[in-house]
């Protein structure tokens, strides 16, 4: 005699979902992991270093310091965090080859043919009183004008942002602007 | 006279009835809305949530307060990125470890004799093709002195653990 199975009731199926769903909204973290990212050099042995290198000409070289007070020098002069990119675009493009600012070399580029490359390095330099939010802030204005600068140039030549290049077109602008800041071994930069 | 007194009160009788009527008609016409589908849409909501969800798989030891930053970028594959946390202890480990800053690997209170072999841990973990891929995350609070972030800085290069991530928050403008 099959006896008829009642059926299992659903009214409190909500319930449970609600609970669920609580229980993950509660629990749940929406924010993306971002920052600024960026390549440590090498490791180099201190015993090791072979100084074959020519020195870097004082012109095409952006000195970036920042003291124990959060206080920063750029190129022997004082400076708010604010002015930091225009000057570090100016110095990284040198519109007008100004003498004081970095030489270029010809180089020859696909898509664009010869252009001048700038051979300025970007160098910064804190002291281990730095505090890690000024820090920061500086590679951010840095990151930030090499930025710009790509962005400019490639909304010249392409009539479109940057990230919606193709590789090679990214791969060309990189070359014609190159991403580089040098970080010194941290010391005592005065403001002691 | 008493003819027409009698249709006048039919009519307004009929009035009456007609009103009555159609006021009961109307209630009844709205039906309660049906809520067969709630567990549907909750669940639909659920799944969502389950799935955007990502559980923190460390317990914080320290607390931090990332820097502010406009040029980020996203840390794409979770997978392959590790976490440093350096930060001050929470006050209930303040006794044990002080209120310096600390660094802290996985869910462990390190110092920077550690790091090596965290990295190691971590490229261990991965598969062989995946980690020339790893990214470093850094999370670091904004007013640790830089002394610690340099030290941890140089220990990731003789790692050569070069491709690092500075943690950021996204700037506010006002």
């Amino acid at each position: 005699m099959a006896k008829k199975i009642p059926e299992i009731p659903s009214a409190s199926l909500a319930d449970i979902a609600f609970m669920l769903l609580i229980f993950f909204l509660v629990t749940t973290t929406m924010d993306v992991d971002s920052g600024l990212e960026r390549r440590l050099p090498q490791w180099q042995d201190p015993d090791e270093q072979n100084d074959d290198t020519p020195p870097i000409r004082e012109r095409n070289i952006f000195i970036v310091l920042v003291d124990k007070f959060d206080r920063l020098m750029v190129e022997g002069k004082i400076m708010d965090v604010e002015d930091l990119r225009e000057a570090a675009k100016e110095f990284m493009a040198n519109p007008y080859d100004d003498e004081n600012l970095p030489e270029k070399e010809i180089q020859d580029v696909p898509y664009f043919g010869p252009v001048g490359v700038t051979k300025g390095v970007i160098s910064l330099r804190n002291d281990v009183g730095t505090s890690y939010g000024k820090y920061i802030a500086v590679q951010n204005e840095l990151v930030g004008a090499i930025n710009d600068l790509r962005e400019e140039l490639s909304k010249s030549k392409f009539g479109k942002p940057f990230n919606d290049l193709n590789k090679e077109q990214q791969d060309a602008i990189k070359t014609i602007v190159p991403s580089k800041i040098s970080e010194a071994e941290p010391k005592r930069v005065g403001g002691n | 006279m008493f003819h027409q007194k009698s249709q006048k009160l039919n009519l307004k009788e009929w009035e009456e009835i007609k009103m009555s009527k159609f006021k009961k008609s109307s209630s009844k016409e709205l039906p309660p809305i049906s809520t067969a589908s709630l567990p549907d849409i909750v669940f639909m909501l659920l799944f969502f949530f389950m799935v955007s969800t990502t559980m923190r798989e460390v317990t914080l030891k320290v607390q931090m307060t990332l820097p502010q930053a406009t040029e980020l970028s996203k840390l794409e594959k979770k997978s392959l990125v590790s976490y440093i946390y350096v930060g001050t202890p929470h006050k209930q480990f303040q006794k044990a470890y002080g209120t310096e800053p600390q660094i802290q690997l996985n869910d462990e209170f390190a110092t920077l004799r550690d790091i090596p072999d965290y990295i190691t841990a971590e490229r261990e973990a991965r598969a062989e093709e995946e980690r020339p891929l790893m990214i470093t995350s850094l999370k670091v609070d904004e007013f640790t002195k830089m002394k610690i972030v340099s030290d941890l800085k140089q220990e990731l290069r003789k790692m050569a653990a070069l491709h690092i991530n500075y943690s950021s928050r996204k700037k506010t403008d006002y």
